[in-house]
């Protein structure tokens, strides 16, 4: 025997205990990879994925609050091998979009299941794409975001969109303002604006997008430009570029 | 019949009216009034299709008075106000074409004879609109029961349509991916299990296919198939998921279109229970109280999950279902508040005695 391979570290993702016995099941002819968590929840999985910092995960789709996109969209991506095992067909283009290796649909075959892993094995991890690409990707054309998800160290906070007052652009990061608490998340403010419905969200400024809902009115601000008032009295500036968005918006819906 | 043949064999009624109608006036005109067949024939050609628009124009105050909906005075007073004014206006222009007639060099005495048939011609003219008028309503009455006819079909499509889309609606493919998926594990992890689910969704298999052809079943049926849904899903769910009933003994008799129930089992199973990590639960309840039926399905439910919208598919088909059933007997009532989502259902209680 030559010396002892690479151990694969695997995290197997999944809201039903028996869906998680199969695939550990399935993984014990198989010594070179290592089970390093079993998460029955997304949440736990972004912990877990910051923790043991897996080669291979196995990722259910539908779970509560956080779905397997969800994840995906929170976790470090680099060197990190997904395939997807769901009983729903539909998802199966996304996960190509997200480059997953493969898509397990359930019930699957054990041919099938080692055919995955062969797969993972060889093609190694993928490109690891941005947030915003992923974002942009696990999403229907036509279809906006409904909440954002955003990590704070090790926890995970939804915000829906109804409830985000403004985002503002910091570099690689975008601040997201709600409830007046800030949240950071590592994305780019083009990119955040993709996935937000342009009939609620206007880009005012090369750095701000701002919800139309908390808009409460717009005053001139020095010699030619203006600054937008929130319900909450916050000031954010406007371009002249974002005026003329905003007036649109504002036009069409009186 | 196309339009355009329609239309071909409406001109060839008109004009075959045209022209009885002409002859028998000629006839008139010639033997009672003693008038030259030519002048007949110049007055009676133009009167005829005169005659023609007069009794068309008879769908106007049919239209206005439908038989169904007018009582007998104002129909007589409606049909022999506007049939006077028209016989009126008819022998009028009758008249004038006869004077005219007269003033020529041929066909002298003319108006003189026409004036002797005046009252003869009151009345075929009279009698003339009469007839459109009852060719008008035998139109409206096959108009209208052609329409009832087709409402009656529509409905009865419309009906069994509802009917079949919630029966196919019934086994949603998911649950039986997830529960093989189920099955798969537990054959090697716990045979027995195993076994017992193989059979649970057999059994569930076989009742939702068996309830298909029915159109009523007694409550205890719904609640056994039921029962076996949940012991499925018990099986993948565990722990996160628990059931409470309270159904009174007089209400399982009653009577309920099939797998009415099961799709917000369903619901309450994907959107509430599938949605929460620590698991839920379901309630059924269900009392008969006099004449009425009530039936109510309650989950927890997260309204942070987010996937309250998707609901509506399967509450539809109830909606549907039930309207297709009862009409406006039946009442379906969603609501979510306080963590809880719930379906209230009521409509007149039946049972296998009282059918």
């Amino acid at each position: 025997m030559n010396a002892p391979e690479k151990k694969w570290k695997a995290l197997i993702v999944d809201d039903e205990e028996l869906a998680r016995q199969l695939l550990r099941e399935m993984l014990t002819s198989h010594p070179e990879i290592e089970i390093v968590a079993e998460c029955a929840s997304g949440m736990e999985a972004v912990k877990a994925a910051a923790e043991h910092k897996p080669d291979l995960l196995f990722l259910d789709v539908q779970m509560p609050k956080l779905t397997g996109f969800d994840v995906l969209e929170l976790i470090e991506r680099e060197g990190l091998a997904v395939i997807f095992v769901t009983a729903y067909d539909q998802y199966a283009m996304k996960a190509f979009d997200v480059h997953a290796v493969d898509y397990l649909l359930k019930p699957f075959s054990r041919e099938r299941f080692e055919a995955a892993l062969e797969r993972a094995k060889n093609q190694g991890p993928k490109k690891a794409l941005d947030a915003m690409e992923l974002s942009a990707a696990s999403r229907a054309p036509g279809q906006f975001a409904e909440r954002i998800v955003v990590k704070d160290g090790t926890k995970v906070t939804l915000i829906p969109v109804a409830k985000l007052d403004y985002a503002e652009a910091l570099d690689d990061y975008v601040s997201l303002v709600s409830e007046g608490k800030k949240h950071l998340k590592q994305q780019t403010i083009s990119g955040l604006e993709l996935v937000l419905n342009p009939a609620l969200f206007v880009r005012i400024h090369r750095s701000y997008l701002v919800n139309l809902e908390r808009v409460a009115r717009i005053e001139p601000y020095g010699k030619d430009s203006k600054v937008a008032i929130l319900t909450n009295g916050i000031k954010l500036p406007v371009s002249r570029t974002g005026f003329t968005r905003l007036k649109k918006l504002l036009d069409e819906k009186n | 019949m196309n339009e355009r043949s329609t239309g071909r064999t409406w001109l060839l009624a008109l004009v075959t009216a045209w022209l009885v109608f002409a002859t028998l006036l000629v006839v008139l005109l010639t033997t009672t009034g003693g008038m030259s067949r030519g002048a007949a024939v110049a007055l009676a050609l133009p009167l005829s299709a005169l005659a023609q628009a007069v009794a068309w124009s008879a769908q106007y105050p049919c239209r206005s008075a439908p038989l169904a909906r007018i009582d007998l005075g104002r129909l007589i007073l409606t049909h022999a106000s506007a049939g006077l004014l028209l016989s009126f206006v008819w022998v009028g222009v009758g008249w004038s074409l006869a004077q005219w007639l007269d003033s020529g060099q041929y066909w002298t005495g003319t108006a003189a004879q026409f004036s002797k048939l005046q009252t003869a011609l009151y009345g075929a003219a009279f009698s003339y609109y009469l007839m459109g008028v009852a060719f008008h309503y035998v139109l409206q009455a096959l108009d209208a029961s052609r329409k009832a006819q087709e409402r009656v079909l529509e409905s009865s499509v419309r009906a069994r349509e509802a009917e079949l889309t919630a029966l196919k609606a019934q086994i949603n493919p998911h649950f039986l991916y997830n529960s093989l998926n189920s099955i798969s594990a537990l054959t090697s992890i716990d045979p027995v299990r195993a076994r017992e689910m193989c059979v649970a969704l057999a059994d569930f298999l076989r009742l939702t296919l068996g309830m298909g052809d029915k159109a009523l079943i007694p409550l205890r049926d719904e609640l056994a198939l039921l029962d076996k849904y949940c012991a499925i899903e018990k099986v993948r769910f565990g722990e996160r998921l628990t059931l409470q009933e309270d159904v009174s003994e007089a209400s399982k008799e009653c009577l309920l279109p099939p797998l009415l129930l099961q799709p917000l089992f369903e619901n309450a199973v994907v959107h509430g229970i599938a949605q929460m990590p620590e698991g839920g639960w379901i309630r059924l309840q269900a009392s008969c109280e006099g004449e009425r039926l009530s039936l109510a399905v309650e989950n927890s439910w997260d309204p942070e999950a987010g996937s309250s919208r998707k609901n509506g598919v399967g509450l539809k088909n109830v909606q549907r279902r039930l309207e297709a059933r009862y009409g406006r007997e039946a009442q379906l009532q969603a609501s979510a508040e306080d963590n809880v989502f719930r379906v209230r259902l009521e409509f007149p209680a039946e049972t296998e005695k009282s059918q």
